[in-house]
């Protein structure tokens, strides 16, 4: 057994591709070393990557390949000397060591040999070789006069085996290639030195010589010091780091650095009167500072620059002044708009918004506008405790800060900026609320919106994007969806089951396509969004046999419904009166489907009360007694289950095939209305197990 | 005595660009001049759109050149927006293997010596429209400033750049007010010399001119007379290549001419959302036919 390193050197790796590249390293080593039969139960491998350097250290990998059979098909047993010989030449074998076996084609001679597995080091080369230049960088390039293409210029190229350096080289093209080696380099400006990797014993020893020429190449690591160091610096003003509001930003910070020294740096005073989410969007996503907050969970003054250097005190002082000043200049930019732009009334830049655009054939973001005004008088008397006139008015004013300064310079803070405006225009709270989040939710994860209001408005959005595209033909292909349709619908679907809408869907998109001046409602919209609520049913780990029964009805718009069938069928069946429910189903629907099969027609569901027998008079009061369709999914499933012991009595004590083709039709009669009463529930035949 | 020559480094604005200028002269760089048109950025001068391509196995080149972003007026108001600043541009063909190394040395010799900051190179892939150009690299921070683009260059004018370039653009301006601690750009010291024995600020020099300027770009440009000017340009352009021996170079200076009219309307707030992509558009094929001419590319013609 044997360990295995390759480490790669290049230019800056764009952060946020690190963590896939590690990945990717790790597992096309693993293809690598399976494909080359080396790859053992007890064998592991790690990715990981910094700003400069990329690196799989894969453990336990076998040094032989293993030993191989080979069997090659002779002539015929029966077949002359010439043509045996001949075979015995080719395999290069002995008549002695000559097998004879049966086959299906009569008996055959073999040539069975062993083949010793070969070293796999001299293997190795061309398999990595290979990886590299097949590696799936999200986008790469070419320099210099090479045809090669790696995310940024590649430098060097480090394979170990078991600490020992191997000879190769990769051809870059146009005359310039990489010889391997087992060098490496630490910071760039702390440790100018190369970095010696010949007799590393383990991943350990890996990082620790990178630690020692200050490079952190475990991103964990890096992370763990960035967050530590920064909160010790908050805890010296009684502020903690706001991680939760970094989310993956912290990772691409974290990214840049090799080796992360925490400094602290302070807002002017001047800018804390700008909104919070301004300030944060300011220093996190565009300055890649860490926010704090202030005991009181207020937006602290202070924020944290991680440096790239170790720290000094002069240095330091510099960094800090420097990373103040280009914030100083980006708040006061901000500032500039955020008071510029209210000096009007946020009604007012709504003209503005006859001059943008929302999509070609789609009209301006306007008469978007206006649409959604419309939508959210439909909608809002579905959603509880919501006044149209007030949904009507925050969905009339929920584009308008599109066309802001500061929206303009910060397009992220969409609708939130529109929220402030909202309140410093004189608008009810409520309207402004709803401006606020009525984007939300952006994706599975994200926060529904905030209140009953935004909900109805965050509806009349997506309802009127969806419908738009869908109707000038613009519907997602594949992979690609470039105008976000798929989370519309998610989100569309995620505000109605998690909020408790009962929306008729299919007559809120009629309504929506007549605002476009489309005549119907494009045929794959309903479906599309029924597909969707099959993949948001399934993300939460509901079998994918259940969703599918309770979304068999093709016509089906209420996804609220459809989620609550979905989810009591799943409970049902998790249940012990789920089996006896699937027994029931199954011996039902095979004795009909078998007749079916003889008879070549669909028995119907239709039978004669006064032929029925003792048995069957109690499976049939049974049915009569069940309540409507109109009934909630979990009465109807409860009932469904109750039918288990007649249906148990009816097969043990009856005959369905009777000798009197009349009773003979009757009792399979019965049996189809009961198939009918299951599948008007939820489609059986698609549960599996 | 030169800037290059004194012992301290110098950090008025000119001694800036005359160290940049001999920092990479040193390295090889043909220093060239500021091209006599106005262009949106320095890679707009045809010793990198063009050179970029060809013929030259190997080019290196260094300038300054003045951009004109008609939008970005302030009326002289603003301390960190111009519609007029200066870019020092750097072309190296192929790319070199030391090209950050390289750079580095080159933040020293203006007086950023990168062992007393923080510098970084964060992601930003570059892409103009209307050359139809686009390569990967970074923006480079000093401690959290942007103060240069670095680029390897991957297509100009829709064609693969064989060998890759490096490209590197300095927002000079930017870079001055960090390099001397100054908030306001009008405040920039020019020449190193005490304004009492007449030395020049950047506002001395450039002040009314951002003042008219803007003016002229946001109220006075008669549009009439810009579309005009447009069509004029596209046209000419097209007719320089459409020769039987097309003429690239003055076909190219007619896309410049054509780019640098489209921004002006654009800032005059004519050209609508959905116009604007189809004038970029017609830009983007004027550059590309300019660079296959210049390349020798040319489309099979019939004979009339």
């Amino acid at each position: 057994m044997a360990d295995l390193l390759i480490e790669l050197v290049s230019e800056e790796i764009p952060a946020r591709m690190q963590a896939g590249a590690s990945r990717d390293l790790a597992r096309l080593v693993e293809v690598a070393l399976t494909t080359l039969g080396v790859w053992t139960k007890s064998s592991n491998v790690t990715g990981m990557c910094a700003s400069r350097h990329l690196l799989a250290y894969a453990n336990d990998i076998s040094v032989f390949q293993p030993d191989r059979i080979i069997e090659k098909r002779g002539p015929r047993a029966d077949a002359p000397d010439t043509a045996v010989n001949g075979f015995l030449n080719s395999a290069g074998i002995d008549r002695s060591a000559l097998i004879e076996e049966d086959t299906p084609k009569g008996r055959f001679f073999f040539a069975r040999s062993e083949i010793k597995g070969r070293e796999v080091v001299p293997l190795l080369v061309p398999a990595i070789t290979e990886l590299l230049n097949h590696f799936p960088w999200p986008k790469s390039q070419r320099w210099g006069r090479g045809k090669f293409r790696w995310v940024r210029p590649l430098h060097r190229i480090n394979l170990l085996f078991d600490g020992k350096p191997m000879s190769g080289k990769l051809d870059l093209g146009g005359g310039a290639d990489i010889q391997f080696g087992a060098t490496s380099c630490g910071h760039y400006f702390e440790a100018p030195d190369d970095i010696d990797l010949s007799g590393i014993t383990s991943l350990d020893d890996v990082k620790m010589r990178f630690r020692n020429a200050f490079v952190m190449i475990d991103p964990e690591e890096r992370h763990i010091t960035a967050l530590s160091g920064a909160q010790a610096l908050a805890d010296s003003k009684l502020c903690k780091v706001n991680e939760a509001h970094h989310g993956s930003y912290l990772t691409d910070i974290e990214g840049l650095i090799e080796w992360p020294t925490p400094l602290m740096g302070q807002i002017e005073k001047r800018f804390m009167a700008l909104p919070p989410e301004l300030l944060q969007s300011t220093i996190v996503t565009h300055q890649k500072y860490i926010t704090l907050s202030e005991a009181d969970g207020s937006f602290s003054r202070y924020f944290i620059v991680l440096s790239n250097r170790l720290p000094d005190a002069a240095r330091d002082e510099v960094i800090i002044a420097g990373n103040q000043r280009v914030l100083r200049a980006r708040l006061a930019d901000a500032e500039f708009f955020w008071q510029l732009d209210q000096a009007r009334s946020l009604e007012s830049y709504l003209s503005s918004l006859l001059e943008v655009t929302f999509y070609k054939g789609l009209g301006t973001l306007h008469d978007k506008a206006l649409r959604m005004e419309a939508l959210a008088i439909e909608i809002a008397p579905y959603v509880a405790s919501v006044d149209p006139k007030t949904a009507a008015r925050a969905a009339r004013l929920a584009k308008a800060d599109l066309v802001t300064g500061l929206v303009g310079e910060f397009p992220e803070l969409q609708g939130i900026i529109g929220g402030y405006y909202a309140v410093a225009s004189g608008e009810e709270q409520i309207v402004s609320d709803a401006i606020t989040t009525h984007y939300c939710p952006q994706g599975p994860a994200d926060d529904l919106p905030a209140t009953a209001t935004a909900m109805v408005v965050s509806l009349a959005d997506k309802i009127d994007t969806l419908v738009g595209f869908f109707g000038i033909g613009a519907k997602p292909t594949g992979s690609k969806d470039p105008f976000a349709l798929r989370r519309a619908a998610l989100g569309v679907i995620r505000i109605i089951v998690d909020g408790q809408v009962t929306l008729p869907l299919a007559t809120v998109l009629q309504t929506a396509a007549k605002g476009y001046g489309f005549a119907v409602v494009e045929a794959d919209l309903l479906p599309f969004i029924r597909d969707r609520l099959r993949g948001y049913l399934r993300d939460q780990q509901m079998r994918h046999d259940v969703v599918a029964a309770a979304l068999a009805d093709v016509d089906g718009d209420d996804v609220c419904l459809m989620a609550a069938r979905a989810a009591a069928l799943a409970m049902f069946l998790g249940a012990s009166d789920g089996d006896g429910l699937m027994a029931c189903w199954r011996r039902v629907s095979s004795i009909l489907s078998a007749e079916e099969k003889k008879a070549k027609t669909v028995i119907a569901a239709s039978f004669d009360p006064a032929l029925f027998n003792e048995t069957e008079q109690v499976l049939f009061a049974r049915l009569s007694a069940m309540a409507d369709n109109q009934a909630s999914i979990d009465i109807q499933l409860g009932e469904l289950g109750a039918l288990r012991s007649p249906i148990d009595v009816f097969f043990e004590k009856i005959v369905v095939n009777d000798d009197d083709p009349e009773i003979r039709l009757n009792r399979l009669g019965l049996l189809a209305t009961v198939r009918e009463k299951m599948l008007a529930v939820a489609d059986f035949s698609k549960i599996e197990g | 005595m030169l800037a290059a020559q004194s012992d301290e480094i110098r950090t008025d604005f000119q001694s800036i660009i005359l160290n940049l200028q001999y920092y990479w002269s040193l390295q090889g760089a043909v220093i060239l001049q500021p091209y006599d048109m106005e262009v949106g950025a320095g890679t707009f001068h045809p010793a990198t759109t063009l050179r970029a391509l060809g013929p030259d196995d190997v080019w290196r080149a260094a300038y300054v050149q003045p951009s004109r972003r008609p939008s970005d007026g302030r009326y002289g108001e603003n301390p960190n927006r111009l519609q007029h600043y200066y870019q020092f541009q750097v072309i190296f063909k192929p790319s070199p293997a030391d090209s950050q190394a390289l750079y580095l040395g080159s933040l020293k010799a203006i007086g950023l010596d990168p062992e007393s900051h923080d510098i970084r190179f964060v992601e930003d892939d570059w892409e103009s429209p209307t050359l139809g150009a686009w390569g990967l690299g970074w923006e480079v921070w000093c401690d959290g400033m942007e103060v240069s683009q670095f680029t390897y260059f991957q297509q100009v004018g829709g064609i693969e750049c064989d060998p890759v370039p490096l490209e590197l653009t300095y927002g000079l301006e930017r870079l001055a007010m960090y390099i001397q601690g100054v908030e306001n750009v009008y405040d920039l010291d020019w020449d190193g010399v005490p304004t009492s024995q007449g030395g020049k600020t950047y506002g001395d020099i450039f002040k009314r001119a951002e003042v008219e300027f803007s003016g002229w770009n946001f109220e006075q440009a008669d549009t009439k007379i810009l579309f005009g000017h447009f069509r004029d340009a596209e046209a000419e352009c097209s007719r320089l290549l459409s020769l039987d021996v097309p003429l690239a170079l003055p076909a190219y200076d007619q896309c410049m001419k054509a780019s640098h009219l489209f921004n002006m309307l654009d800032a005059r707030g004519v050209i609508s959302v959905t116009e604007r992509a189809a004038f970029i558009g017609r830009v983007r094929t004027l550059a590309k036919g300019c660079c296959e001419a210049w390349i020798g590319i040319t489309e099979t013609r019939t004979n009339g």
